[in-house]
């Protein structure tokens, strides 16, 4: 019932996960209710499940609006879940615990511009944090070495200056520096690129790369961009309309999407260097999430849509090396008035409904085997002759016993 | 600073008002009499301005030049000690209900609500009433009063520039690392909110001015207490406006004085108004200078621009009682709205405004 996707270390990051979103749930009220009227929410984010393994970047994909951000600042604890936990070390953690929390996870919010405090200093910025939690053996050399370490050099020039003397992209260093004063465990950032400079971006994206590879350091990094996503991320979730609808090994899920969605995503943005989100708006909006879509949230746009994705929220499907997926076309034994093409699916593909039927109507044990090809022509039949996967990647393997292909909590 | 001090507005308001202030201080010192003594006891009409008496005399033969002084001190220690009381309440009460939200936001509103609606000069007179008028009240305890009519206005604008200042990023970062939440208020917030904070002060000395004088001319206050209040009531009650020979030395002095001081305070209001938003005084620029200055141009729309300032003060000054100071504010905050086109919350010194935002250089 549940579309939730567990983020697995495929090939990078072992051991037990440090933090772990299980069955978060974020409604946003639209307006106060008046008596006796039911309260309008907006769906947010909706039932996540997913860890993020040590010493990994996990980047979480998707389209403004998707519910991103929201995944991001509920891990921070900045915003209370409607439902569901954040467990730390495999600890519920609750409201309570604010600056303890603080210590273990820090975030590092999108807009440099705004999330410095125009009337402090670049020192203020970094005392706090030291002061905040007694960290500070000598305040000075510590913030010079913050600074260093962000490649703000000479620190001491860049400590005494103000938020509106720099930079966009030395004000997200001087956020980064901030973040990293309390030596968190665990480092969100959600989209600290987005609001920069094209020119400045790697060196803020090889900079969270060397704060892993060297300290170890788990990330979660939010964007809207999977090209960096790919450059930088051992681990990829893909979200769409609050929810995880695809997660796997950064390179199996850029090489070899396997949910609609995401070679959607794929197809629409080959370009690392695009400013913009991806507008995906020639092939139907991002859905209302105040009455979001039954089912499978994408089903309105999915050229593959089948009769079930109607009724029923697609659950993750394992397809193997850390890589899951919630789409129904990975769903095996799904009877023929289930996988029945929508009236109007496929629209600009033509093939598709055809594959899609085609793939459901063999047998069980060919089910995977078959959404997974038509997952591979759609897909080139989609982006407009671009082929998005090549021919060298292998299909994924076949999930081991059939059934365990639902969520793991 | 200096930036603040190239505005005529502000250098002339705070010109206007630092010489009140100044006259309020040295005041009584320099002045030539008592402003009880009489000079002659025989003569029961007022006298002109002379070499004597400079501003001429009461009917009783008292200088007024010298009552001017002593009236001074007594009206403007009054109107700063409102406006201080009033600004700290404003700041307690507006600032933790913008920022606490929810039940505490609700009762602090409400309680700032209901001190808005009541009226505040019935009210002062019950309460002066209740405590008595001793021969010799208290200047700062008479301003502290007049405060708790006057601050609730200040209270429901720092609320709402608050909730706007929450919801910035630099306030969620500050709770990521763990600041607590009186420290985001004091630190974080609050310093984002120094022009309003500056305004609302501003505006309850203009509302203490004009509160002070009317009780004072009202005789709710004992008459034997200088200010200018008192002397417009003795004014008025000689009839000195009334006679053939308009005895104009008299009522003129005080009420000028009022007026001015209103007039400086307003000044540096909408000095610094523009200050904090740039497109207002892009509005009273011309074309050539608002590009000189690489500001956008924009209609002259600003109520700032269009007003003499004093007629504004003045009115507000004359007109004693919340309803003008609150009047006034409005009025502010309208054109903070439709000059710029902007929401109120702009008027606060944010990105935008404070801190240009430069050209990205290129990373090494
Ligand atoms: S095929 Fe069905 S379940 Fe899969 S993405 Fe499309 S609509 Fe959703």
């Amino acid at each position: 019932m549940t579309t939730t996707a567990v983020a697995r270390t495929g090939e990078a990051g072992t051991g037990a996960p440090i933090l772990e979103a299980r069955g978060l749930t974020k409604h946003f009220p639209v307006h106060k209710a008046r008596l006796g009227a039911t309260r309008s929410v907006v769906h947010a984010v909706e039932d996540v499940t997913l860890a993020l393994p040590a010493s990994a970047i996990t980047a979480v994909v998707g389209e403004s609006g998707s519910g991103k951000s929201t995944l991001a600042r509920l891990f921070a604890q900045l915003i209370t879940p409607t439902s569901g936990t954040v467990l730390l070390d495999g600890k519920a953690v609750t409201g309570r615990e604010r600056r303890r929390y603080a210590r273990q996870v820090q975030l590092v919010l999108q807009d440099p511009f705004s999330s410095l405090n125009p009337v402090h200093s670049v020192r203020y910025h970094l005392a706090r944090p030291l002061q905040v939690h007694g960290l500070a053996s000598d305040l000075d050399d510590d913030i010079l070495a913050l600074l260093e370490r962000v490649s703000l050099t000479p620190a001491d020039q860049f400590a005494v200056k103000f938020p509106h003397e720099l930079s966009g992209g030395q004000r997200q260093r001087v956020a980064i520096a901030r973040a990293l004063a309390v030596r968190p465990r665990v480092l969100l950032a959600d989209e600290p690129v987005s609001m920069l400079d094209v020119s400045i971006r790697l060196g803020i994206l090889n900079l969270l790369a060397g704060l892993r590879e060297q300290e170890g350091l788990t990330i979660l990094y939010v964007t809207h961009d999977i090209a960096s996503a790919r450059y930088l991320a051992d681990v990829i979730a893909v979200m769409y309309a609050g929810q995880i609808i695809e997660s796997g090994p950064a390179t199996r899920v850029t090489d070899s999407p396997s949910h609609p969605y995401t070679q959607l995503l794929l197809s629409a943005a080959p370009d690392p260097d695009r400013a913009e989100p991806p507008s995906l708006l020639g092939r139907g909006a991002p859905p209302n999430l105040i009455r979001p879509p039954s089912g499978c949230r994408f089903h309105p746009r999915c050229p593959h849509a089948m009769a079930v994705c109607t009724d029923g929220t697609p659950p993750a499907f394992d397809l193997g090396t850390g890589h899951f997926s919630s789409c129904w076309l990975h769903a095996q034994g799904l009877t023929s008035a289930q996988s029945r093409p929508l009236a109007g699916a496929g629209r600009g593909t033509g093939a598709a409904p055809g594959g899609a039927a085609g793939g459901a109507d063999s047998a069980a044990g060919g089910g995977i085997r078959g959404a997974g090809g038509k997952h591979r022509a759609a897909g080139g039949a989609a982006d407009g002759g671009k082929p998005i996967t090549d021919g060298r990647t292998a299909p994924p393997p076949r999930p081991g016993p059939a059934g365990p292909g639902e969520e793991k909590r | 600073m200096r930036k603040l001090l190239r505005s005529p507005k502000i250098v002339i308001g705070l010109c206007l008002s630092g010489a009140f202030v100044v006259l309020a201080i040295v005041g009584p010192l320099v002045a030539p009499y008592s402003p009880n003594a009489s000079s002659s006891t025989t003569s029961g009409t007022p006298m002109p301005p002379s070499a004597a008496h400079w501003l001429g005399t009461t009917q009783v033969q008292q200088d007024v030049l010298s009552q001017l002084l002593a009236g001074g001190r007594s009206t403007i220690l009054v109107s700063l000690v409102a406006g201080a009381v009033a600004t700290v309440l404003a700041v307690l009460f507006g600032v933790s209900a913008g920022y606490l939200g929810g039940y505490g936001d609700d009762l602090l509103s409400m309680v700032a609500n209901v001190f808005l609606v009541l009226p505040a000069l019935p009210l002062l007179i019950v309460i002066f009433g209740f405590i008595g008028r001793g021969a010799n009240p208290n200047d700062v305890l008479i301003g502290a009063i007049i405060a708790i009519t006057g601050w609730a206005f200040g209270a429901r604008q720092l609320r709402a520039q608050t909730l706007s200042m929450r919801a910035r990023d630099f306030v969620d970062s500050a709770r990521i690392i763990g600041e607590r939440k009186w420290r985001i208020m004091a630190f974080e917030i609050l310093p984002n909110l120094v022009p309003v904070v500056a305004t609302s002060f501003l505006f309850t000395v203009i509302y203490g001015v004009g509160t002070y004088t009317a009780l004072s001319f009202l005789g709710v206050i004992s008459l034997s207490h200088w200010s200018w209040g008192t002397m417009l009531y003795w004014a008025q009650n000689a009839q000195a406006a009334q006679q053939v020979r308009l005895e104009w030395w008299w009522f003129v002095p005080p009420g000028l004085a009022v007026g001015l001081f209103g007039t400086g305070l307003a000044l540096l209001n909408f000095g610094i108004d523009e200050y904090v938003n740039p497109r207002l005084r892009a509005a009273g620029l011309t074309g050539r200078r608002a590009r000189r200055a690489g500001l956008p141009r924009r209609p002259r729309l600003g109520l700032t621009a269009v007003l003499p300032a004093g007629v504004t003060a003045a009115a507000a000054a004359a007109a004693a009682g919340r309803p003008a100071a609150a009047m006034d504010g409005g009025a502010v905050s309208a054109v903070s709205a439709t000059a710029g086109g902007v929401i109120p919350g702009s008027a606060v010194a944010g990105p935008p405004v404070t801190d240009p935002v430069l050209p990205d250089e290129v990373q090494q």
